[in-house]
């Protein structure tokens, strides 16, 4: 990994003087998870944009189980403090809208907010799916709420983030481990971004019981491409969350394998995920755990070539590792049976990228074989609603990882400055957003591609 | 007596094999063999876990190493409370471990063990002199001043020529590979047919690795994938271009017929192999590839008879078939270790002479030839390499996946060693 020179300048005490004098960009140092943090590290302010709000409830419900001191007032003083002190968070109802007016109380909520959020603050903002909006006006209001959310993600300060919930109808107490991830620091690179709960019908699951600090306790979770990079992290931080870890990678990787499965006191399973019956081998060896319950496809490799200067066989075994070998496993686990195979209530969570979003110079395969994830995704949710099982996408933006390492310092400089936490995100911010997809009580999060990217300027 | 459960074999793990002073030539036997554990560790979830014994050795050892498989255990992630011990019986280390391992299973004294064996040619141990070794010990052992100082004025320049462990039998003075020659004369082993087996072996092995036989067999290490003597290309009519490089004592040269590459190469490697009762398995939801059915070690005398050296298992097999009601052929498969591709033919020559059967082995009759197809199926040490402990605890769990694969049926395993030794061993799946 890359060592961030430019952050340790700007957080220096000569550094900041400096950068504050010539209005050089700061560098925010984010706050990450870690077991028994508390949710949040101060009071939330809770906000509602109509009477007929029908989230503030469980906000409340969830906020109350955590310890959160909340208050409704962004402009009155807080504890011992003035009415400029600061808060953790700020969440919005803005559910229940009627027409664009109804928009302007959420500007009253929050204008004063954006200055007492503090560093690594939450804004949070639940509204209505656009979609399920018959009369213009409402649909309207319902999607200028991404609007507001991606500008005011690009003005928060600090380590700030503002992310945007919308939740289906009658979805509304379906949303406790969404409101816990974004609250948290687990969701520390995720800026800017929208997620849908509860969109695709059919949905099963709870919540209740959930130990967070240990949310998939008992879970057997097959993670792909684990011998390094992300892939390890992601073993690493399922472990962590409390499941049994099965980390696959290529044979050739098998010494790296080994020391990710030791080190989280897992299994290795060398295999080549492009082989024929590799969907097979993954469930044969669960079958000693009696079954998996979570699918991690972060296998993905780059054979980066302009187009103009492709050849098919570069080509083709991007697309074989990053998109087809998915199918091909997902297709296996759909078939297979609940007791020894892929059990019911199952999570698959694959990873797609900012370049099969925006796309990428030099990267049409990789770009290509991402967004294709991206449609895999969608098309399987429905599929394995029947199974109470759900699939998402992460779509890492720039990650330090040893492949970033690698790139020109001028590239590298404008992957980390150019996004809206002016810096590049970790391995880790990747694989928290993983494990909460792949928590039991994320049942009614199925078919979303969430991008981790720190709200990065590229293809926003 | 009641007859005791079998010992199943659950799983393996080595490393590739390294040709001498070539990937591995700065690792140690210590590096080796824990390598080889982690893997075996990964594969199988035993992160922490209590092992009831891990039996392992080397044939070259460092004096430091004493205790080369506990420091091994030690610096893997096995559980630190898991008893080792070393055992050493030349080439047939892996095999004999394995058998230690599974009598315990059988007896009940132990659920689950890990044997195995390692070896490096290129991180040899080096001694000092004799000469020297006397005059150090005797200035150690002085207790004045004076007393050191004369016992080290005993010290000359030819004392600091130090020894270096050579591939010789120590009481004929002859390289194993001379003792072999003389084998491969006595029964008139011809070079196109060692050839052959050698090129058969290293096609077979090459096979085996494209169809991912060894995926769950074995982890990389220091950048290797797979065993680099490994020739996939290899045939009988460029073998048939080497030059011999043994020959039999007082023999007729241009009729010698051993060269590089239809013998072993000096190898580097560990293999280890994860044994455990069939309910230890079970617990787990792990498979049970194959059993270990029977075992039986022999030696020949080599220095005053007139046996070959490494002819023992073809004494030790009749007499374990013998006690099993078994024929040379009620085998599926067929593992005899390619010390050298004459070994392998003279042993099944002899099997196949009457004159031997009958006045060595003491048999009516001979006990025949076996289906060549059955043989080595997936190549062994010609192509593979050898490093000596460490090949028994490649042939096991590869015998036993075989004949897993296979849906079932028995295996035969036969390891001649240094000293006129032999270990042979019956699998069944």
């Amino acid at each position: 990994m890359s060592h961030d020179w430019y952050s340790d300048f700007v957080n220096s005490g000569f550094g900041r003087a400096v950068a504050g004098n010539v209005g050089l960009p700061p560098v925010p140092k984010l706050r990450r998870w870690e077991p028994g943090q508390p949710l949040l590290s101060g009071a939330a302010l809770l906000g509602t944009a109509t009477a007929d709000g029908r989230v503030a409830k469980i906000v409340r419900a969830v906020l109350a189980d955590a310890g959160v001191e909340v208050h409704e007032d962004p402009a009155a003083p807080i504890g011992g403090g003035s009415s400029s002190s600061k808060v953790a968070a700020a969440i919005v109802d803005a559910t229940g809208l009627s027409s664009p007016r109804d928009l302007a109380a959420i500007q009253q909520f929050l204008t004063p907010v954006m200055r007492r959020v503090g560093p690594s603050g939450r804004i949070l903002v639940i509204g209505d799916v656009p979609a399920q909006a018959e009369r213009p006006a409402v649909r309207a209001a319902r999607r200028s709420l991404e609007g507001l959310v991606r500008s005011a993600a690009k003005e928060a300060r600090y380590g700030a983030t503002v992310n945007l919930v919308h939740v289906a109808d009658g979805a509304e107490n379906d949303i406790e481990s969404t409101l816990r991830f974004f609250l948290s620091s687990r969701s520390a690179f995720v800026d800017g971004q929208r997620l849908d709960v509860g969109t695709v019908p059919g949905y099963a699951g709870s919540s209740a019981g959930t130990d967070w600090d240990h949310p998939i306790t008992g879970k057997v979770a097959v993670v792909t491409g684990a011998a390094r990079g992300i892939g390890r992290t992601v073993a690493q931080t399922l472990a962590r969350d409390g499941a049994t870890v099965v980390a696959v990678d290529i044979p050739a990787a098998g010494d790296a394998l080994a020391h990710t499965a030791n080190d989280v006191g897992g299994t290795a399973l060398q295999l080549d995920i492009t082989g024929a019956g590799a969907g097979e081998a993954i469930l044969e060896h669960c079958r000693r755990h009696g079954g998996v319950d979570i699918v991690v496809h972060n296998a993905g490799i780059t054979r980066d070539k302009l187009l103009a200067n492709q050849d098919t066989d570069r080509w083709n075994s991007v697309i074989d590792v990053n998109l087809n070998a998915q199918l091909a496993i997902n297709d296996v686990l759909l078939a297979s049976g609940d007791d020894d195979g892929f059990h019911r209530g199952g999570r698959i969570v694959t990873v797609s990228s900012m370049a099969g979003i925006a796309g990428n110079r030099g990267q049409t395969s990789y770009g290509a074989s991402k967004a294709g994830v991206i449609g895999l995704v969608e098309a399987t949710a429905p599929l394995l609603a029947d199974k109470d099982a759900t699939i998402n996408a992460v779509a890492p933006g720039f990650i330090e990882t040893a492949m970033t390492a690698a790139m020109p310092v001028g590239t590298r400089e404008a992957g980390r400055r150019l996004s809206s936490l002016t810096q590049g995100g970790l391995p880790v911010d990747v694989a928290e957003t993983i494990a909460w997809f792949a928590q039991g009580a994320s049942y009614a999060i199925n078919g979303q591609v969430l991008r981790v990217d720190g709200q990065n300027y590229l293809g926003a | 007596m009641a007859s005791p459960r079998r010992a199943a074999v659950v799983g393996a793990n080595r490393i590739p094999f390294a040709r001498s002073n070539g990937a591995y030539a700065r690792a140690s036997n210590q590096d080796m063999l824990t390598a080889a554990l982690d893997g075996l560790v990964a594969r199988f979830g035993l992160t922490e876990e209590r092992m009831g014994e891990v039996v392992a050795g080397a044939v070259l050892k460092h004096s430091r190493d004493f205790n080369l498989t506990r420091e091994a255990v030690l610096g893997s992630r096995l559980s630190a409370a898991t008893p080792t011990y070393d055992v050493q019986q030349a080439c047939g280390t892996g095999l004999e471990a394995a058998i230690l391992i599974a009598n315990k299973i059988a007896l009940g004294q132990l659920e689950v063990g890990i044997a195995g064996g390692v070896d490096t040619t290129s991180d040899a141990p080096i001694a000092v002199n004799d000469d020297l070794r006397e005059v150090l010990l005797e200035a150690n052992r002085a207790k004045s001043t004076a007393g050191i100082v004369k016992a080290l004025a005993g010290l000359r320049p030819g004392q600091l020529v130090p020894e270096i462990p050579a591939n010789r039998e120590p009481r004929t003075g002859m390289a194993m590979g001379e003792h072999a020659a003389i084998t491969a004369a006595h029964w008139g082993i011809e070079r196109t047919a060692q050839d052959e087996l050698t090129a058969r072996s290293h096609q077979n092995l090459a096979k085996a690795y494209d169809a991912g036989f060894f995926d769950d067999l074995m982890t990389p290490f220091l950048g290797l994938t797979k065993d680099n003597n490994l020739r996939a290309d290899s045939t009988a009519e460029k073998l048939g271009k080497l030059k011999p490089v043994f020959f039999p004592a007082g023999g007729d040269k241009t009729e010698a017929t051993m060269t590089a590459g239809n013998s072993t190469p000096l190898t580097d490697g560990a293999a280890t192999v994860l044994l455990a009762s069939d309910e230890w398995a079970a617990e787990r939801g792990l498979p049970v590839l194959a059993h270990i059915v029977d075992a039986e070690t022999a030696a020949v005398d080599y220095v005053h008879g007139d046996e070959g050296l490494l002819m023992a298992p073809a004494y030790a097999v009749p007499r374990m078939l013998e006690r099993n009601g078994l024929t040379l052929q009620d085998f599926d498969f067929y593992e005899i270790h390619e010390a050298f591709a004459s070994t392998v033919l003279a042993t099944l020559a002899a099997w196949e002479s009457p004159q031997f059967c009958k006045e060595r082995l003491g048999l009516d009759a001979p006990l025949g030839s076996i289906d060549r197809e059955k043989l080595n199926v997936h190549g062994s040490s010609l192509a593979a390499g050898h490093p000596f402990a460490a090949t028994g605890a490649r042939i096991v769990p590869t015998l036993a996946k075989i004949l897993h694969e296979n849906g079932g049926g028995r295996g035969l395993i036969s390891i001649c060693a240094a000293g006129g030794q032999g270990v042979v061993a019956i699998l069944e799946a």
